[in-house]
């Protein structure tokens, strides 16, 4: 590919080209689905605390565990890099935008 | 025990709320002064209901954001991760919505954890997820509103990055990860994903309500970061393509454009 | 009978439930004789997406009341400004049927605790909430209530009782308050009140909204019972009781039934919202019946039977 800027020809040609092949927005029925109905996340601020429950919090219960010493117990436990891999990568170029 | 009775009672308790207590002797230290039971006598258990209403809250707030960290490091580590995590970031908003934004590096820099250096960029993608939840309802760019620039105007088009879109590159399978530690259903459905790194990015972006999560190809990732960063449209093309090796599918990078849900539309406030 | 419904703003002295996410399509289909949903106003600060369109759906069929968590009226700090002109703008975007706060703290030197912490009543400590709550009234512009915590400590220092320490607020201030019976008797076995006492000296006038919610049991350092507010189950008989005899003597309320963890069906929480109704109902006021919302719940009702 040169590096010539590319002529509002070309550009207008390749846009007409990639909307041709976009397929028409969804129909109502597929919004009207989504209307308030999908997947919600519970409230960050509602969480109470009591005995059974995942906020437990009573007076008998401490979180004394030790990050440091402990060793992960999820699926993580299964995706360990092989040893000659790890800290051996340079970091790869990332971006998350703040928009 | 702090001595300081003239405090209005925030002042005495919050040093005490956080603090890793191992032992008793600890949560008597931990006590504040003049904090009582009924009759009067020190109530260390009495206070420890709220030291770990404090602490529980917080580690289930953090972990409503971070599900698939969660799935990773199972429950006792991440609740012992996680109090390390609230001790060192304690929230300075009340707004729990917003909480945990520091994360993602926290797992970075934490030592013990340098065997699982795909857990940082996962917590990146679920914390794009949550942005995106919360973001603004604001219209989209879409294919119509891209028909109708005129020729002429096409290259110098520049584009407002979509509140509720996020790009994440990373040398990681972080994708698959997300979707297999969401939930116990997925861990137990999906297979391991192949750890090998790679050259990766996800789109994170909300078209109305829902947040949806897609692959895209390092250059369309390249092309769409660019136009994020405020380069023309031919612009974002040039730097793309300069890059690129053989023939390069400009329709195909377009459509992309179009379909990404990235931008805003091209007027405030329009649908176009 | 003193008459309540007067102070209750705009929502009716009739069952109200929290409003839950995982409940919102079940609702806005069935559409059942709610008298009002109640908020956490934090959990409706984010820009956009799912929870204001879940909200603003609501809002077209019930009266709506906002419960705030995270104002630290009883803290030292200054009020959060940023929080206020937040919460301005929920009361401004929703023009929500009422405003409660809580008598604690959650922040401190700009940290938050996201618990409702405790205070010691004396003269300092009041001034400092009269102060606080004036601010929220003049920046909100409205007339706010201000709820009785549950409590597991006590402070040496402490000089007013919780009742005068309330009362005083609302003298001062022109604040409601929102009496939340189960507090009232999680507090009372906790620092060996009696509720009886403790509702007999309460100021009814200023009533505006009743919280009733489930608590836990636990034991205190002298191996006594310690109650714990947890919301996480249905409310305990020895609460409905008390509610029973408040509303006996004041009149019918607003009441809100708070149940925050281990979340039930829909129908577990309707059928708490109906035992409030029935003794609610049996004092409500001849006269004082629920608005449009209610028409449309009633119609619904008749069509399902």
């Amino acid at each position: 590919m040169s590096k010539t800027r590319l002529t509002a020809t070309v550009l207008a040609g390749a846009m007409a080209g990639a909307l041709a092949g976009i397929a028409a927005p969804q129909d109502a029925a597929a919004q009207a689905k989504e209307k308030c109905y999908g997947v919600s996340l519970k409230g960050q601020n509602d969480c109470k605390a009591g005995p059974g429950t995942t906020c437990a919090g009573t007076s008998t219960v401490d979180y004394q565990g030790n990050a440091w010493t402990l060793v992960p117990k999820g699926s993580c436990a299964d995706m360990k890099l092989p040893g000659e891999r790890q800290g051996s990568l340079s970091p790869l170029e990332r971006d998350l935008p703040k928009a | 025990m702090r001595d300081d009775h003239t405090a209005l009672g925030s002042s005495r308790l919050a040093g005490g709320l956080l603090v890793p207590v191992a032992s008793g002797d600890d949560l008597a230290r931990a006590l504040p002064a003049g904090v009582v039971g009924p009759e009067g006598q020190p109530a260390p258990r009495r206070f420890s209901v709220y030291r770990n209403n404090v602490m529980s809250s917080l580690i289930e707030a953090l972990g409503s954001v971070y599900p698939a960290i969660r799935g990773l490091l199972g429950e006792d580590y991440f609740k012992a991760l996680a109090a390390e995590f609230i001790r060192g970031h304690p929230p300075r908003s009340p707004v729990l919505l917003d909480y945990g934004a520091e994360f993602a590096g926290f797992l970075e820099g934490f030592p013990p954890l340098a065997d699982y250096p795909y857990l940082a960029d996962t917590a990146r993608l679920e914390w794009a997820w949550l942005k995106a939840y919360h973001a603004a309802d604001v219209p989209g760019l879409s294919p119509a509103c891209l028909a109708g620039v005129a020729a002429d105007a096409l290259g110098e088009l520049t584009l407002r990055p979509h509140p509720a879109a996020a790009i994440l590159m990373s040398p990681w399978p972080v994708h698959e990860i997300w979707q297999r530690n969401r939930t116990q259903d997925a861990r137990e459905a999906l297979p391991p994903p192949d750890l090998s790194p790679g050259d990766r990015a996800v789109l994170i972006r909300r078209p109305e309500l829902e947040v949806e999560v897609t692959d895209l190809s390092p250059v369309e990732a390249r092309f769409l970061t660019a136009l994020q960063a405020g380069e023309t449209l031919s612009g974002a093309l040039d730097t793309v393509l300069a890059h690129e090796e053989g023939e390069a599918d400009i329709a195909g990078l377009l459509a992309s454009l179009a379909t990404s849900s990235a931008f805003c539309a091209l007027h405030r406030g329009s649908a176009c | 009978m003193t008459t309540m419904s007067d102070l209750a703003g705009g929502l009716p002295a009739a069952a109200g439930l929290g409003l839950k996410p995982d409940h919102v399509r079940e609702i806005l289909e069935m559409r059942p004789a709610v008298g009002f949903f109640e908020v956490h106003a934090e959990n409706f600060m984010g820009d956009g997406g799912m929870p204001h369109r879940q909200l603003s759906a609501i809002r077209e069929l019930y009266p709506v009341s906002l419960h705030g968590v995270g104002l630290s009226i009883g803290g030292e700090d200054p009020l959060d400004k940023g929080h206020l002109a937040r919460l301005k703008r929920l009361v401004e975007r929703y023009a929500p049927a009422q405003f409660s706060e809580h008598l604690a703290w959650s922040t401190h030197e700009g940290t938050y605790f996201n618990d409702l912490l405790p205070l010691p009543y004396t003269e300092q400590t009041l001034a400092r909430v009269c102060d606080h709550v004036d601010e929220v009234q003049e920046v909100l512009g409205l007339r706010m209530l201000l709820e009785n915590p549950s409590t597991y400590v006590a402070f040496s220092e402490t000089t007013l009782s919780e009742t005068e320490f309330l009362a005083e607020i609302a003298g001062r201030t022109g604040c409601g308050l929102l009496l939340d019976v189960n507090n009232v008797h999680v507090s009372c076995v906790n620092q060996q009140w009696s509720p009886q006492d403790y509702l007999a000296d309460f100021p009814m006038q200023h009533v505006g909204e009743i919280h009733l919610g489930g608590h836990a049991q636990d034991t205190d350092d002298l191996g006594r019972p310690l109650l714990i507010d947890s919301h996480d189950r249905e409310v305990d008989a020895q609460v409905w009781a008390l509610f029973a005899d408040v509303i006996a003597r004041h009149g019918s309320l607003p009441t809100l039934i708070e149940w925050d963890q281990a979340l039930p069906d829909l129908p577990v929480l309707l059928d708490e919202a109906r035992r409030a109704e029935a003794i609610l109902s049996a004092h409500r006021l001849s006269g004082h019946r629920p608005s449009g919302h209610r028409l449309a719940a009633d119609q619904e009702m008749r069509r399902a039977g």
